[in-house]
């Protein structure tokens, strides 16, 4: 029988390890610049930590991995974690609560069963969090670091979609629904279900005239907010701080020179979302989002205390970033091969010292695989000690030392620092 | 092209046979003292049956051992509460065997949303036999903290000491009430369902078939009319928390395990009242002062053991060792043998597979191309028993009874207890290994040193035992 991988599961190649890892590189090297913390937190947590209201929706609860451990005769749920945000808030009160403001990071996997299999279900994530905040500021701060770093991963046509939680469920509340239904219908907005509200059947006039306008309305401008602010201002007042906090973090962008698009209807994210919501594209690939959740420390006993983030898809983005970004030319620079065992610990201690100066080096384990490899170094139990031969050229250069050696390749190479394997000029 | 049906064995099969019978299927080996639980079809020469316990039926029509399955739509949605694109079809509602489940309490003024809040501050605990359907109603309620308890039976038992909610199955609501347990929610109705799988509905002609059932049971005699009165509900006397400090809480079998139970009680001098009950009172009195007792079935136990619903309990040392499996570092213990009801449990297969003993099977796993599947109502017992064995890529089917009738087709190799092995020669089986011997048991639980006074109270009553099983 030929073993196989886990349904629903992926291996990453040496190539797309590099596509991961410059990923990762670019976002954990440009929020260290911004002032953020990494973190790190278990891949088990507690089912609990997941069910309360206001965490995951029901749908997303009915796909987590969750099981009973092997002490779990309590009947305590553990799951494999299913969200990057929660553990972090989860993290920050067990023990950082009380320490004000905090700027944190992390690249993490996360665990949602996705029946088919096609999918993988296993999905790589690297997200930050802002927490102890909830200014329109630091809103704006996360966008424009999502944005910053879709740009040095030199992403095309990165859009950006924003949509406002709190407004959504406002306009819920209007629409004559049991709290059963709005918390229904709001999950299934989360959920990527564009067509939530289609077929709600709406009777007052003003709903009629303001409400579902809104809903299907893409506007582009803070000017367009403002419109809707004016014309709600009468009938809806209870809209208005939510259209106000709205508008203070489109001002902010629009003065950056952000582009954007609003899309009230599409807030696809997690139930903890309770401002503003953001999601990023490439194209018609969703590569990111996030948004505020200043409810969702508070629901988990942590106080009262606000915050945000966002998070970028590594999987998806790996399939996006160009070969100039991630190809970074990685063949052993030399290639090592002693001519008998006898010669092995010469062999070894050469690569090693050369490794120290900042060579590339593999040995020759005598597979005989052609190699893309410029220098070859032949270790010698008799003088010469060492010779070596650049592809480049018939003649085998003669040495005594590594010195020698190190030499000749920086001179033919041309460069100081870095073994390059350029042809010679 | 065969056609394989699985039939209910248990409280759906006299109104499901009556019902072949009308359809004509001439299914004559199903009645209530079948012996043997694979069946022909007289009328239809392609047609062959098996017996299996209900709850089995919905998984192997799943999974396509079945092409057909008649079983309470209950046992259908609560395959599907877990695993929602399980390949089976609701093909027709038979109408018989109505019922609904419950959330239910044993507390007068429990509602949903004071459970809610009390989820929030601790855990609320559920006891069911639909572990999937309690675990999604809790998920659907916004429970934000709450455990499981997966029992065998009589989940009306624990609320409200041992869990706050039972999502139990009854056939008229009056039943909650002689229960004692009061509605919170209404989870499900249900009546007995002609499910499909969903390849065999769209490649093979079962027409005859179901236009037959589907005109039968047109024809079947009504159930009576659902009984929707309102009754008393019973009185209880529940243990507040307060009663509970120092009381020693004994759990005694259900079952055929009773009458053992109570000669051994008589020996040792306690005295108990009402066990075998008569009317399913769950809370015998017993004459010790300071114990309470309750019944619940022997498989259920060790966990309640564990969790600290009871001190002592009286199982199977099977049942102890399918917990230890699942959970190594439990506090349960056993504490006396009772040296009765003494069975192996062993590893059965086929008489046709050319094997001996386990070395043979492992050399017959080696050369299969499918998994090996292991069939038990002891899950841990049987994984660890694959594991333990080397036996590279295998399944366990977990099941509730009948298991003998899972092979061969349905399975590969059971773990089984027998007395005599008389039930397995006559299925046509062989034992190719014996795992251990297994004995009825007092098990306690490592924590009752923290408490002195009970610790010496569990003692006395283990020490009345001991000389009783030692006298006999």
């Amino acid at each position: 029988m030929r073993v196989q991988k886990c349904k629903g599961t992926r291996d990453l190649s040496p190539d797309e390890m590099a596509r991961f890892r410059i990923i990762e590189e670019v976002f954990r090297e440009r929020c260290l610049r911004w002032g953020y913390q990494e973190v790190r937190t278990p891949t088990i947590e507690y089912l609990h930590l997941f069910t309360s209201a206001g965490t995951l929706t029901p749908s997303m609860l009915g796909k987590v991995y969750s099981f009973l451990d092997w002490d779990g005769w309590s009947g305590e749920r553990v799951v494999l974690r299913p969200d990057g945000t929660i553990p972090v808030a989860r993290l920050y009160i067990d023990a950082m609560a009380g320490k004000g403001l905090a700027r944190l990071f992390y690249v993490t996997n996360t665990f949602i069963f996705e029946e088919t299999g096609k999918k993988t279900r296993e999905r790589w994530q690297c997200g930050t969090e802002l927490i102890g905040v909830n200014t329109p500021a630091s809103d704006a701060e996360l966008i424009v670091l999502a944005l910053e770093i879709l740009n040095k991963l030199k992403l095309k046509n990165v859009t950006l979609r924003l949509s406002h939680a709190g407004l959504i469920k406002a306009l819920l509340e209007r629409l004559d629904l049991s709290p059963e239904e709005q918390e229904r219908v709001f999950d299934r907005i989360l959920d990527g279900d564009a067509r939530a509200l289609v077929g709600m059947r709406i009777d007052k006039a003003e709903l009629d005239s303001i409400l579902l306008p809104l809903l299907n309305l893409k506007g582009h401008s803070s000017g367009f907010l403002k419109n809707l602010r004016a014309i709600s201002a009468r009938s809806l007042p209870e809209f208005e701080p939510y259209l106000n906090n709205f508008i203070d973090v489109v001002s902010i962008l629009e003065n950056l020179g952000i582009k954007y698009q609003i899309d009230i209807a599409s807030g696809a994210g997690f139930e903890y979302y309770t401002g503003i919501i953001f999601q990023l594209y490439s194209g018609r690939e969703k590569i990111g989002g996030g948004g505020r959740y200043d409810n969702l420390i508070p629901a988990m006993g942590g106080g009262d205390v606000p915050a945000s983030g966002f998070a970028l898809y590594i999987d998806r983005l790996m399939n996006l970033v160009e070969p100039e970004i991630w190809k970074k030319p990685v063949p052993p620079s030399v290639l090592v091969r002693s001519e008998a065992d006898a010669e092995m610990k010469e062999a070894f201690d050469a690569a090693s010292l050369l490794r120290d100066a900042g060579y590339t080096v593999a040995f020759d384990l005598g597979s005989g695989e052609p190699t893309d490899t410029r220098w070859l170094l032949e270790i010698r139990g008799k003088k010469p000690k060492y010779v070596l031969r650049d592809k480049f050229e018939p003649r085998a250069i003669e040495a005594e030392t590594i010195n020698e050696v190190m030499a000749v390749i920086e001179e033919k190479s041309g460069h100081q620092d870095s073994p390059a394997e350029r042809a010679p000029s | 092209m065969d056609i394989k049906i699985a039939l209910p064995k248990g409280r759906l099969l006299s109104k499901t046979a009556s019902l072949l019978q009308i359809a004509g299927w001439g299914m004559d080996g199903y009645h209530e003292g079948a012996r043997l639980y694979h069946l022909k079809s007289s009328t239809y020469p392609n047609l062959s049956a098996k017996m299996f316990h209900e709850r089995d039926i919905p998984i192997q029509v799943a999974i396509g051992n079945y092409d057909l399955g008649i079983c309470g739509r209950d046992w259908v949605e609560e395959l599907l509460a877990k695993y929602p694109n399980s390949s089976v079809i609701k093909v027709a509602d038979l109408g018989y065997g109505t019922g609904s489940l419950y959330m239910v309490s044993g507390l007068a003024d429990a509602d949903m949303n004071a459970l809610r809040r009390r989820a929030e501050r601790g855990t609320v605990r559920v006891a069911s036999e639909y572990a999937n359907l309690a675990e999604s109603s809790a998920l659907k309620e916004r429970l934000s903290r709450f455990s499981i308890f997966p029992v065998w039976g009589g989940a009306e038992a624990y609320p409200p000491e041992d869990a706050d909610l039972a999502l139990i199955s009854v056939s008229a609501d009056a039943e909650m009430l002689s229960m004692g347990m009061v509605p919170v929610a209404r989870v499900l109705d249900f009546s007995t369902y002609l499910i499909a799988n969903q390849n065999s509905w769209g490649v093979k002609d079962l027409n005859k078939m179901i236009a037959s059932i589907c005109e039968g049971c047109g024809r079947l005699p009504a159930d009576k009319e659902r009984q929707e009165e309102t009754g008393t509900r019973r009185e209880m006397t529940w243990l507040s928390r307060r009663e509970k400090d120092g009381l020693i809480r004994l759990a005694l079998p259900d079952g055929h395990q009773q009458a053992p139970m109570l000669q051994l009680l008589e020996k040792a001098g306690i005295k108990i009242e009402d066990y075998p009950s008569a009317t399913g009172n769950r809370r015998p009195d017993i004459g010790i002062e300071g114990v309470a007792v309750k019944v619940i079935r022997p498989q259920d136990m060790p966990l309640q053991v564990a969790n600290g619903n009871f001190d002592l309990a009286i199982t199977g040392r099977d049942w102890l060792a399918d917990h230890l499996y699942q959970f190594p570092s439990s506090p349960v213990q056993e504490l006396l043998d009772l040296k009765s009801g003494k069975v192996r449990v062993v590893a059965v297969v086929s008489q046709e597979m050319p094997v001996a003993d386990v070395a043979d099977l492992r050399k017959f796993i080696g050369g299969m191309t499918v998994p090996f599947r292991v069939a038990s109502e002891y899950v841990n017992i049987a994984d660890r028993y694959a594991r333990d064995n080397h036996f590279g890529r295998y399944r366990v089917i977990p099941t509730w009874g009948a298991t003998e009738a899972f092979l061969p087709d349905d399975a590969d190799l059971l773990i089984e207890n027998t007395e005599t092995g008389r039930t397995i020669a006559r299925h046509n089986l062989k034992i190719v290994d014996t795992l251990f011997e297994s004995t009825a048991c007092i098990i306690g639980s490592t924590r009752i040193k923290t408490d002195s006074v009970k610790a010496e109270k569990a003692k006395s009553i283990v020490e009345a035992l001991r000389t009783a099983v030692e006298g006999r």
